[in-house]
C-alpha cells in the first residue's frame, strides 16, 4: 500500500465523509449533515458524469436531466401515494428501480441521437435534450409545472430504512456513493472501460482495430444516466421538493464544473470536486451576497492554470513528496 | 384559422429571427474563426440592453442611448477578449465551456451589483411607440418593424463586409485555415480582436433592440443564448448564411408554434389534451427540430467548407 500524500488525503476525505453525522451531532450543528448530504448526492452525479466526460471524452451538457428524472419519479410517486392512496407508488425500492429504468431509457434515446455527432454539436445537442426535458417538466401543470412539487413524505423503504431521519438518509447517500465509486472503478478498469478510454484518446484507431465505437459509447452513456437517475431519487428525498430547476441547464454546468474541478478521469476526482464546489459556495455566500462575482473568475483561473483539477494538484504534491524522500535518502548516504 | 393573427405572428417570428441572427452571426464567426465556444455571448447581449437603459436615462433619448451603447459594447467585448478569452483559443471545448460559464456567473452577479436585481424598462420614443397600418387595416407596432428593418440592413452590410472587403476576405480565410492566414503575415491576433469586437457589437445591438419590447433583466442573455446555439448548430457552425436561414426558421417556428400549436393539436386530440400539452410541446419545438436536423445532417444545414 502506498501512503503518498494524495492517497492519505483522499482516504481522509472519504472517512471524513463517513463520520459527518457523528461529528455534526457532536458539535450540535445538524445543518452540516444536510450540507454534506447534498455533497454526497452531487458527488454521485459527478461520478456518473465522469464516466462519460472524464473517461470517454463525451462532453455532455445535459447530465442534470437524469437528476430531474430521478427527482420526478419520487415526486410523482409520492404525490399519487398521498393524493390517491396508492401505497406502492411511495415505495423507495420501486422509486429507485423506475428511476434507473427511465434514466437508462432516456440515456438510450439521447445517446442514440447525440452520439452520432461530434465536438460542439454533441455539446449542443445534449443541451437541447436537457432543455426538452426541462420544458416537459415546466409544462406539466398536473405535477406543479414551473412551481414544482412539495414532497409530503420521503421514499418509503418498507420499514427497512426511515428516511425521515436525516442521518439515515445521509448514510443511504453515502452507501450509494461508495457503490457508484466501486462501479466506476470496476468499469473503467475492465475491458469495456479500456475501450471507452481508447475512444477518448483516438477514436479512429479504435474503429480501425475493429471496435464498434458507437455501441460502446452508447452503453457508457446509458450507465452514466442510470447512476445519475439514482442520485436524482436521493436529491428529491433530501430537499423534499421537486421542480424543473433541478434539470436547468446551469445544473448540468455545475456538474461539469464539479467533475473538472476535482479532476477529470480520476476515480475520486468528482467527489473532491463536488465537495469543493459546495464548500466554496457555502463559504463565499457566507462572505458576500455576490459570491458568484468571486466564484466566476475563480472558475476561469482554475481552467486556465490548474489543469487536472484538485486531484492534479495532489498528484503534483505526490511528486514533490517523492523528490523530498529521494533527497533525504541521498542525504543519508 | 385567424389570418390576421397568423400574419402578425409571422412578422413577430421574423422579428425574433432577426434578433437571433444578430446574435448568431457573431457567435458563429467567433466559433468558425477562433474555434471558441463562447457561452458568455449572451452576456454581451445583456450588457447591450443594460448599457442602452443607462444611456437612455442619461440622455433622455433612446436613439442617443442606443448609439452610445454600441461603442460601449464593442469596447466591452474587446476588453473581454484581451483579458479572458484570448488564452482559451487553443484549449479544448470543455475548458472553453467551463471558463465562459464562469464568466456568465460573473457578469450576472456584476449586473446585479451595479444595476440591482429588479428589471429595467426602457420607454420608447413617441415616434416609435405607436403602430403602423400595413394593409387592409392590419396594424403592427412600429418599433418591431424598425427591428426588422435594422436587422435586414445589418445582415446586408455584414454580407458586403464579409464578401466584398479585404477584412471580410481575411475573416473568410481565417475561418477555413488559420495557420495559413497567419503564415502569410496577417496579424491574426488583431483579426481575432476585430472579429470579437464585431460579434460584441452585433450582440449588443440585438440586446438594445430587444430591451424596449422585453424587460431588461439578469439572465436575459442565457435564455436567448441557448436558442442562438440551436440556430448556429442547425445552420452549421461557422456559416453566416446558415445562421441567417436557421435564425429565420427558428424564430418563425418558435413564435408561430406558441400561438397556433393549441389549435393544431386541437384538430387531432381533445381540447383538454391540446391545452395541457401545447405549452410544453411549443417550447420544445425548436429543440425537436434541432435533434431531427442533427440526426439527419450531423454537421447542420450549411456545413462550412474545409472544416
Amino acid at each position: 500500500m502506498n501512503f503518498s500524500p494524495r492517497t492519505s488525503i483522499i482516504a481522509l476525505l472519504i472517512t471524513g465523509l463517513g463520520a459527518v453525522p457523528i461529528i455534526a451531532a457532536g458539535i450540535d450543528e445538524p445543518f452540516y449533515t444536510v450540507l454534506f448530504s447534498r455533497m454526497l448526492i452531487l458527488s454521485i452525479g459527478a461520478v456518473s458524469l465522469n464516466l462519460i466526460l472524464g473517461f470517454g471524452g463525451m462532453v455532455s451538457f445535459g447530465h442534470a436531466v437524469y437528476l430531474g428524472i430521478g427527482s420526478y419519479v419520487v415526486g410523482i410517486g409520492t404525490f399519487h401515494a398521498i393524493e390517491d392512496g396508492v401505497q406502492w407508488m411511495g415505495n423507495g425500492f420501486i422509486h429507485m428501480g423506475i428511476a434507473v429504468g427511465v434514466s437508462a431509457l432516456a440515456g438510450l434515446v439521447i445517446g442514440a441521437i447525440s452520439l452520432r455527432t461530434r465536438g460542439v454539436y454533441f455539446i449542443m445537442i445534449t443541451l437541447a435534450f436537457s432543455q426538452m426535458f426541462y420544458f416537459i417538466a415546466v409544462g406539466n401543470e398536473n405535477y406543479g409545472g414551473d412551481d414544482g412539487l412539495s414532497l409530503y413524505m420521503r421514499s418509503d423503504f418498507a420499514g427497512l430504512l426511515d428516511l425521515s431521519n436525516d442521518n439515515t438518509l445521509y448514510y443511504l447517500n453515502f452507501v450509494v456513493l461508495l457503490a457508484s465509486l466501486y462501479i466506476s472503478h470496476r468499469l473503467t478498469n475492465s475491458r469495456f472501460g479500456m475501450v471507452i478510454r481508447g475512444t477518448k484518446s483516438n477514436e479512429q484507431r479504435m474503429k480501425s482495430i475493429g471496435f464498434p465505437v458507437f455501441r460502446y459509447r452508447l452503453v457508457a452513456f446509458i450507465i452514466a444516466g442510470a447512476i445519475c437517475g439514482l442520485a436524482g431519487v436521493l436529491s428529491a428525498n433530501q430537499t423534499d421538493f421537486v421542480s424543473p430547476a433541478v434539470m436547468h441547464w446551469t445544473r448540468s454546468g455545475d456538474l461539469i464544473i464539479m467533475t473538472v474541478l476535482g479532476g477529470l478521469g480520476t476515480l475520486f476526482g468528482p467527489v473532491i470536486g463536488a465537495v469543493a464546489f459546495l464548500f466554496l459556495e457555502e463559504l463565499l455566500s457566507g462572505f458576500t451576497e455576490y459570491w458568484q462575482l468571486i466564484f466566476g473568475p475563480m472558475l476561469v483561473l482554475v481552467v486556465i492554470f490548474a489543469r487536472g483539477g484538485i486531484d492534479g494538484m495532489l498528484v503534483g504534491l505526490d511528486r514533490w513528496w517523492n523528490r523530498l524522500n529521494i533527497i533525504n535518502k541521498e542525504g543519508d548516504l | 384559422m385567424n389570418w390576421v393573427l397568423l400574419l402578425e405572428q409571422t412578422l413577430n417570428g421574423f422579428q425574433f429571427g432577426i434578433l437571433l441572427f444578430l446574435l448568431a452571426a457573431g457567435l458563429t464567426l467567433i466559433f468558425g474563426i477562433m474555434d471558441l465556444i463562447n457561452l458568455a455571448h449572451g452576456s454581451l447581449y445583456m450588457m447591450g440592453a443594460y448599457f442602452a437603459a443607462t444611456f437612455t436615462q442619461w440622455t433622455d433619448s433612446f436613439l442617443l442611448g442606443a448609439l452610445l451603447a454600441l461603442p460601449a459594447c464593442m469596447l466591452f467585448g474587446v476588453i473581454l477578449e484581451r483579458i479572458a478569452l484570448r488564452t482559451l483559443y487553443t484549449r479544448s471545448h470543455l475548458d472553453q465551456v467551463l471558463a465562459t460559464f464562469g464568466l456568465i456567473l460573473f457578469f450576472n452577479e456584476f449586473v446585479r451589483l451595479i444595476w440591482g436585481p429588479i428589471g429595467l424598462d426602457i420607454p420608447l420614443p413617441g415616434l416609435l411607440s405607436g403602430s403602423v397600418e400595413l394593409f387592409f387595416g392590419i396594424r403592427y407596432p412600429a418599433f418591431r418593424l424598425v427591428i426588422i428593418a435594422v436587422g435586414i440592413l445589418v445582415a446586408f452590410l455584414l454580407y458586403l463586409l464579409v464578401s466584398k472587403t479585404r477584412i471580410g476576405m481575411l475573416i473568410r480565410a481565417g475561418a477555413s485555415n488559420r495557420q495559413m492566414v497567419s503564415a502569410l503575415g496577417i496579424n491574426i491576433n488583431l483579426l481575432y480582436t476585430i472579429v470579437f469586437g464585431l460579434g460584441a457589437v452585433l450582440a449588443g445591438l440585438a440586446g438594445l433592440m430587444a430591451a424596449p419590447i422585453m424587460t431588461v433583466e439578469i439572465g436575459m442573455g442565457e435564455e436567448i443564448l441557448i436558442v442562438t446555439f440551436v440556430v448556429i448548430v442547425i445552420g452549421g457552425v461557422g456559416s453566416i448564411k446558415g445562421a441567417f436561414v436557421a435564425a429565420l426558421i427558428v424564430g418563425f417556428i418558435d413564435t408561430v408554434g406558441r400561438s397556433f400549436l393549441p389549435d393544431i393539436l386541437g384538430l387531432f386530440f381533445s381540447n383538454d389534451v391540446a391545452d395541457t400539452a401545447a405549452p410544453a410541446i411549443s417550447s420544445m419545438l425548436i429543440y425537436i427540430l434541432m435533434a431531427l436536423i442533427l440526426a439527419i445532417k450531423p454537421q447542420g444545414l450549411f456545413p462550412p467548407k474545409g472544416a
